[in-house]
């Protein structure tokens, strides 16, 4: 494979990320599955490299799972997502920093409706006043938050405490990325490096001394689209596609998968479990599962925070693996215990993976 | 005596240079490169009947050693304007010509295949395009992989830029799937052992002895047909690549490890095409071509007076129909440049 020939997509795919001062919009199931993610966001946006972003509890869901499943009109996610811009505006913010995937997909296609149908925004603002009575401004930059990790991962990487380097043999890590569908599959232009070769991870990945693997099925879906896993009868659907991302991925070896979105990072951490209750089959080294993080996870074990302040104890395939292979020391005994010195109870180990 | 510039050295400018010529008209033909023939200069053989492309490159040195025009090779036109109805054409080497009237055979671009991003083009190993292969066949280069192994299983894909909404194309470049046809039944001969697909939507079979060549493919030559676009392409460990399309025959998604992969990558119009619209303010149609004057009675007119257009500079066409089309030009110049006389 010829890297350079990857360069030249990725000159082709490069957009305007704003530099500072940011109006962060929540994801919900990250809140739960991952919920050091955004945590980690935050702290390294304001700690690590000074910048002004506004986290607002006012928020709600952008409804994009209930929109993609066919269960709230265009009307009302348009509605929803003006209420957000209106918050936005109100704060006196206009750099859009989203967190999810899905929801960056949302507003994406949205702003571009908007664009291309003038009357779908001067319907919503109708529909916004009249429920809310709020006034929206529209950003004058709309991100993903991985956009805005990608942008600083050499400012990072310059307060590393850890790499993506192999502690014991000094070999660069080999990380799988995934992107979410919903990043650039649909606007390429709106995606770091474009649809085909992106580079939101990679470059995190390559910054941070690790060797990304770019196995025969990288692009696949993970398996996440919505009915697949809503329709009960159809979640065999949404383990096949991992499944067949695995099976691709394990002859590469990989270390660890980096995702940037909340439905991949949960189901690719999430189905290895279920392969291995149902097929007995793993696949990473020794039995264990091959450890998934997001992108801010990965970004705060480079910065040495603690892996438990992460969250990655709520991921289901230990991360441990990973943090040995990376030199971080941890305690295990911490694992469980909660912030405030509680133990939380440790969740029953599973028969086949780790 | 009336001057006539044509523009380009291929098939069509020397063809249409030639037959002005022999009208009794003073024909300087300007070529950018150092060599005529265009893209037919570097074509190994030729569809329907696999004949050495040089017998037509033979041909034209013929042609323009019987005529009595002037080339000017290593020459482009950088400068155009108009001052009393007539053309004045300045080139790079500084010498201005004033001609009665102007053939613009500027010939076709090819589609960039590292535009369609999904197949890899430039990024994985193994995947060339025809006129990648086409080269290897004329210069007699073994067909390996990059590693140095021989493909067993090769997949020829159509349409690569042509007919696609994505790449921004929606003509059709008409001599793709003959190319495809073509370059199978080589392959065959020089890897009997290799298994051969041409992945297409549909195939467009209309020349003369097309039909007959597709069935000789399949009939003779073992080469296997699906009718099925690509989707994407990835590169497997041992490089070889992981192709993926809807056999739309057998209503079936279809995966397929192969090892060499043809990109038949189609015409569009050239970077010279679009310089010379610009300077003689010709309106270019839809596909980027220039638009003919007349689609059906006056396709060798451009919407310029004196300015006309001959072979692939109006639409993909196939060397015999750019040499037709070229002498079609050749007679309108002549009743032009008559009928101007007697005004």
């Amino acid at each position: 494979m010829k890297r350079e020939g990857k360069q030249q997509v990725w000159k082709d795919y490069q957009k305007e990320i704003a530099d500072n001062d940011y109006y962060f919009q929540r994801s919900c199931i990250r809140q739960n599955f991952f919920p050091g993610s955004e945590y980690a966001f935050l702290k390294i946006l304001r700690e690590e490299l000074g910048k002004n972003i506004y986290d607002d509890a006012r928020q709600t869901t952008c409804t994009g799972i209930g929109y993609h499943s066919d269960i709230i009109p265009f009307e009302t996610i348009q509605t929803v997502v003006a209420r957000h811009f209106a918050l936005m505006t109100e704060k006196g913010f206009r750099n859009f920093v989203i967190s999810c995937v899905t929801s960056f997909g949302i507003y994406s296609e949205i702003f571009e409706t908007w664009k291309e149908f003038p009357e779908e925004l001067e319907k919503t603002r109708y529909y916004l006043k009249k429920a809310t009575g709020r006034e929206f401004e529209l950003p004058e930059n709309m991100t993903h938050a991985s956009d805005i990790i990608y942008k600083f991962r050499e400012e990072i990487f310059a307060k590393r405490k850890h790499s993506l380097v192999n502690a014991a043999t000094g070999e660069p890590l080999k990380i799988v990325e995934h992107i979410g569908c919903h990043y650039a599959k649909i606007f390429p232009r709106k995606g770091v490096g474009g649809a085909e070769f992106p580079q939101v991870l990679s470059g995190m990945i390559e910054s941070w001394g690790g060797e990304v693997v770019d196995y025969p099925e990288r692009r696949h879906c993970c398996g996440f689209g919505f009915r697949h896993y809503l329709v009960m009868a159809d979640r065999g659907y949404s383990v096949a596609n991992s499944r067949k991302k695995f099976e691709s991925m394990e002859p590469y070896k990989p270390d660890a998968i980096i995702c940037n979105c909340p439905g991949c990072t949960m189901f690719m951490d999430k189905w290895q479990y279920v392969i291995a209750e149902t097929d007995k089959k793993t696949y990473g080294a020794n039995g264990n599962g091959i450890p998934v993080l997001t992108y801010e996870e990965l970004a705060g074990l480079i910065l040495g925070y603690d892996p438990w302040d992460l969250g990655l104890q709520m991921h289901q395939v230990d991360s441990e693996p990973l943090l040995d292979k990376m030199g971080i020391s941890y305690d295990p005994d911490l694992k469980y215990t909660g912030s405030n010195g509680e133990k939380m109870g440790a969740p029953m180990q599973p028969q086949f993976i780790h | 005596m009336d001057t006539v510039v044509v523009i380009g050295a291929g098939v069509a400018g020397v063809e249409a240079a030639s037959q002005l010529s022999g009208f009794g008209h003073e024909v300087i033909l300007v070529e950018k490169n150092s060599y005529i023939g265009g893209k037919l200069a570097k074509w190994d053989h030729l569809f329907p009947s696999l004949r050495p492309a040089s017998e037509i490159l033979t041909s034209m040195e013929e042609k323009i050693k019987q005529g009595s025009f002037k080339i000017l090779k290593n020459t482009e036109i950088t400068d155009i304007s108009r001052r009393n109805g007539r053309w004045i054409l300045k080139t790079g080497k500084g010498i201005s010509l004033e001609p009665d009237a102007v053939v613009i055979a500027s010939g076709f671009g090819l589609f960039d295949a590292k535009r369609k991003e999904e197949y890899g083009y430039n990024i994985y190993n193994n995947v060339i395009t025809s006129v990648d292969l086409e080269d290897k066949l004329k210069k007699g280069e073994k067909i390996r992989m990059t590693n140095g192994k021989t493909p067993r299983r090769i997949a020829f894909i159509h349409c690569v830029g042509s007919r696609d909404e994505k790449s921004g194309n929606h003509h059709c470049s008409k001599v793709c799937c003959i190319t495809g046809v073509k370059q199978a039944i080589e392959l065959r001969n020089l890897l009997p052992q290799a298994e051969i697909f041409c992945f297409y939507m549909d195939l467009r079979m209309y020349g003369k002895d097309f039909e007959e060549l597709y069935r000789e493919a399949q009939e003779n030559y073992d080469v296997q047909f699906i009718r099925g676009r690509l989707s994407e392409a990835s590169e497997n460990m041992d490089e070889s690549l992981l192709i993926k399309a809807e056999d739309t025959l057998s209503g079936r998604p279809l995966k397929m490890n192969v090892d060499l992969m043809i990109l038949l990558i189609g015409m569009e119009a050239g970077e010279d095409t679009i310089n010379l619209c610009k300077g003689f303010k010709l309106e270019r149609d839809r596909s980027g071509f220039i638009k003919p004057k007349d689609i059906h009675i006056m396709r060798n007119f451009s919407s310029q007076e004196g300015v006309f257009l001959a072979g692939t500079c109006t639409c993909p066409m196939t060397i015999g129909d750019s040499i037709d089309n070229a002498r079609a030009a050749a007679i309108e110049v002549h009743n032009y440049l008559k009928n101007k006389h007697l005004r």
